[in-house]
């Protein structure tokens, strides 16, 4: 049982206290980390007191502490789940060796490489969404922003601390390089594509939330499979942070379709303007969003024939979604799986070794999930009595990673022309006038209990806390 | 409290996800300790016998699906295929349904509702007044802070008796035992107001081991026997059913028949919002039916023991203490001798031959005056334990009275829940 020291700093459950320089490192870190928070943290917030969920132990109990507290004040903390003492690689070529507690020499480049690349995503999504709070719909959904906006701190301190701890020098600079990047910045731009992306509204936050947190999900998962014992402990304790992220955007676009369907049915219309002129978002545009946020996403798994990726995994760093979970050899030499490609215009299936696919086979578990909620969606349109369904776009619809890059693929998976792409673009990517329209509706409400009327309100509030509790407490 | 169990004559407390709300994250089932919780492509599903209720996993759901329960007769008790299946949540049995089964509804609605975190638990059903939505889930701002988990029900503890007194006087039929264990060298803090699990050692008629009974701890946190590793727990042997049929509770019979030197299984600690205030002149309004009286125990005797120690000032403790009997009531006798300026202590007895029934929420109303200036003083604190049929009562009655004072019970009760200033834990 570990416990957590009250008197430090630093909430954690790794004996800071007896670790001088990785304390100092880590002190030394913290006020860059809070002046990066000011600086390009969510906009406006510093005097607001949140109604928080922090985590202060990684029990049950522990991890759920809810409480108004001011954001910057919040207990960033460095947690690993319990760990087990015998535990043994369970994939790859060191199958069957005892889990590393420490990085291996030959492991150390790749190892960095995939902590910085998951770190960078954490405080870029905070950049990506600060100006977000001073659009919020409702008070419950901007503490949810701002839940996930501390959440997403602390997972930075999460990948800093396995920096600092493991990586000597190395590992300080890339912590310090991780608050330099700025989204979207031309000079000094964060690692993946995806992250330099605007949110520009909430529905994007949504469908953002929903779908490239729920990569972030795939990832950590990979990763919590890892024969690095320490990195495989902190992203499993990640995950549970991460499923709100996933809350926040599954029912935030439900609570968007509620809405929508409510106003068509009042209106008894499907015409897209007059849902419109009614301030509520039409189901085209909402269409639209995600076809781009899925398409985004889907880029982020990596090229679908990769040679890092069979490195990664039969040298043990990053496991396969479940790994543990699967019936195989978890070795996979001499097993292949079907990747895409576009011969003679036409989109083929390829037999490829599954080692050098298994960017695409976490894509294709990735896909699965995905759908399993859009599924969902469609229950609030069935249940409304709307006849239109929300669809998930063709995996190669709209990518710019891997052989599919640059192909002109229709939604449904055709192969069409560059005069067809150009000519049906609008109707399958949210175009200007569509994001003009959604911001058109972003406008602030902070009285407990009131909605802007593009969205529904929740089923529940948080923490069994009424729908029109005072989540935020703006002073 | 007596036993948190999710069955009781024969009809099961069943633990259910909302297929609505769920978003399908898998926390649930990575976190449940006893792998109740399951799942396919379509669902994630409880199995009704695996379930002991622990809560591990409710604060950590991001989307509150998990908090979900049907009261069912253990025999149409939902199976995992047929969730599975579920768009959404099943209804309530109807009276008629139940009757159909052979058991009446009043039955059902009396079956023990457990808690074991001391949240209250969203009761299904809709009433009138919901006196459960007032009950705080956060401690008061001067709780100490308690340790909780330390031993889940994965991997219990040994505890030692170094004491089992039967407290009730002779000759009554119902017994309530006041059993002291002691844990060695072995870690186990705790706080008034907290509770420990005891796993009977056997088996049930399924073959499956028994789950732990969670008791409410009766003594202060520096021990039963001050400076001693120790605690003590009130727990009444169940003798009788809720419709007084025969029947022997597996666990309250194990512990009231424990001998000293015999070992038994503990789990927990646990609660960590049911705790009391410690700072100077802080107010405990304590209300409590039969075993019930256990925390309030606690807290009193802690109290006491800071004041012989002359180290702190003031604050009131008022106890409102309801029983069928005048010889029901355990610690009777020890709470009659405590000092009138310490404690204002008032009791209601039910069952009395020849003088009509009283209960603690027609006490609360005769001191009305007294609870009205409590209600106004940021200081006080309010706790309420014993058995479910009473919180309602009791909560209306505050109720009243805050409006009667010219209050308006909705502000007052929505500032103690969140001042951390009401609990509720009944069962």
């Amino acid at each position: 049982m570990s416990s957590i020291n009250y008197s430090e700093k630093i909430p954690n459950n790794v004996n800071l206290g007896e670790d001088r320089t990785l304390q100092r490192a880590l002190e030394g870190w913290q006020p860059n980390f809070i002046n990066w928070w000011d600086d390009v943290g969510p906009e406006g917030s510093t005097n607001h007191d949140v109604y928080l969920r922090t985590a202060v132990s990684v029990d049950p109990q522990g991890w759920a502490q809810f409480g108004h507290v001011k954001m910057r004040d919040y207990r960033w903390g460095i947690f690993l789940n319990p760990g087990d003492a015998d535990r043994k690689i369970h994939f790859g070529d060191h199958k069957g060796e005892k889990a590393w507690q420490d990085v291996p020499g030959e492991h150390r480049a790749n190892l960095r490489r995939i902590i910085v690349t998951q770190g960078d995503t954490e405080p870029a999504s905070v950049e990506q969404q600060r100006h977000l709070g001073l659009t919020a719909p409702s008070m419950y959904d901007l503490r949810n922003l701002f839940q996930i906006n501390v959440e997403e701190g602390r997972h930075l301190w999460a990948m800093v601390y396995l920096l600092q701890k493991h990586f000597g020098r190395d590992g300080r600079e890339e912590a310090d390089a991780l608050l330099q990047r700025t989204s979207g910045d031309e000079n000094n731009p964060r690692i993946l594509g995806a992250f330099n992306e605007k949110t520009p509204d909430w529905l994007a936050f949504f469908m953002f939330t929903y779908f490239t947190d729920r990569d972030g999900k795939f990832q950590l998962a990979a990763l919590a499979e890892s024969a690095f014992d320490p990195l495989a402990r902190t992203t499993k304790f990640m995950l549970t942070e991460e499923a709100h992220h996933m809350f926040v955007g599954e029912s935030g676009v439900s609570r968007v379709l509620a809405r929508t369907a409510q106003v068509m049915n009042e209106l008894k219309t499907d015409d897209a303007q007059k849902v419109r002129a009614a301030g509520a978002i039409d189901l085209g545009t909402i269409q639209r969003y995600l076809n781009f946020h899925y398409s985004v996403t889907i880029d982020l798994f990596g090229a679908d024939q990769s040679s890092n990726a069979a490195i990664f995994y039969s040298s043990g760093l990053k496991g396969r979604y479940e790994e543990g979970k699967r019936d195989d050899d978890h070795q996979l030499k001499g097993q292949s799986y079907k990747v895409l490609e576009v011969k003679d215009g036409q989109l083929v299936e390829k037999e490829v070794p599954m080692l050098n696919a298994l960017n695409e086979v976490l894509r294709d578990d990735f896909i699965k999930d995905s759908v399993a909620g859009v599924t969902r969606w469609n229950k609030v349109l069935e249940k409304a009595g709307i006849a239109t369904r929300l669809v998930v776009p063709h995996k190669a619809f709209n990518r710019q990673i891997g052989a599919l890059t640059g192909i002109k693929m229709s939604p449904e998976g055709r192969v069409v022309t560059e005069v067809e792409w150009e000519a049906k673009k609008s109707e399958w990517l949210p175009t200007s006038d569509d994001f003009a329209f959604v911001a058109s509706l972003m406008k602030r409400e902070v009285e407990p209990g009131k909605f802007a009327g593009w969205i529904s309100p929740p089923v529940m509030g948080i923490n069994r806390q009424p729908v029109d509790f005072e989540y935020v407490r703006f002073n | 409290m007596t036993t948190t169990t999710l069955i009781d004559n024969g009809i099961l407390k069943q633990h259910l996800i909302d297929p609505e709300i769920c978003i399908r994250c898998n926390t649930c089932e990575a976190i449940c300790p006893v792998n109740a919780i399951t799942h396919d492509d379509n669902n994630y599903v409880v199995r009704a016998d695996v379930c002991n209720g622990c809560m591990a996993c409710i604060s950590p759901c991001p989307t509150g699906s998990i908090d979900n329960w049907r009261t069912m007769p253990l025999v149409r008790a939902y199976s995992i295929e047929e969730q599975l299946t579920w768009e959404e949540l099943p209804p309530e049995l109807s009276p008629d349904q139940w009757a159909a089964d052979g058991v009446s509804a009043s039955a059902a609605d009396a079956a023990a509702v457990p808690s074991s975190v001391p949240e209250p638990m969203a009761e299904p059903g809709t009433q009138a007044f919901h006196s459960a939505k007032f009950g705080a889930t956060v401690p008061p701002w001067s709780a100490a802070h308690p340790y909780t988990n330390l031993f889940p029900p994965k991997s219990p503890t040994t505890a030692t008796v170094v004491g089992n007194f039967n407290c009730t006087e002779a000759g009554f039929e119902s017994e309530t035992h006041h059993v002291v264990l002691d844990f060695g060298s072995m870690p186990f803090p705790v706080l008034e107001g907290q509770s420990i699990g005891i796993v009977p050692p056997g088996t049930d008629a399924l073959g499956k081991a028994h789950h732990a009974r969670q008791y409410s701890i009766a003594s202060p946190r520096n021990g039963e026997r001050p400076g001693y590793n120790n605690l003590a727990l009130t727990v009444k042997r169940v003798t009788t059913d809720h419709d007084g049929n025969a029947v022997r509770g597996i666990a309250s019979n194990y512990v009231c028949d424990l001998k000293v030197g015999d070992e038994v299984q503990v789990v927990g600690p646990f609660g960590s919002s049911f705790l009391m205030p410690n700072h100077p002149r802080s107010h405990i309004v304590m209300i409590c039916t039969g075993t019930g009286s256990a925390p309030m125990r606690a807290m009193t005797e802690w109290r006491r023991r800071l004041r012989s120690s002359g180290k702190f000032e003031g604050g009131k403790l008022m106890l409102f203490f309801g029983a069928r009997t005048q010889q029901e009531l355990p610690y009777f006798g020890p709470l009659q001798n405590l000092p009138k300026d310490f404690i204002d202590i008032n009791l209601a007895f039910s069952r009395t031959a020849g003088q009509p029934k009283r209960y603690v929420q027609d006490l609360m109303r005769e001191r009305a005056a007294d609870l009205a200036a409590l209600l106004r003083d940021g200081n006080s604190h309010f706790y309420v334990c014993g058995l479910k049929s009473m919180e309602e009562g009791v909560v209306m009655a505050l109720r009243d009275i805050a409006n009667e004072a010219g209050g308006d019970w909705e502000t007052v009760g929505a500032t103690l829940k969140r001042e951390g200033r009401l609990h509720l834990e009944t069962y």
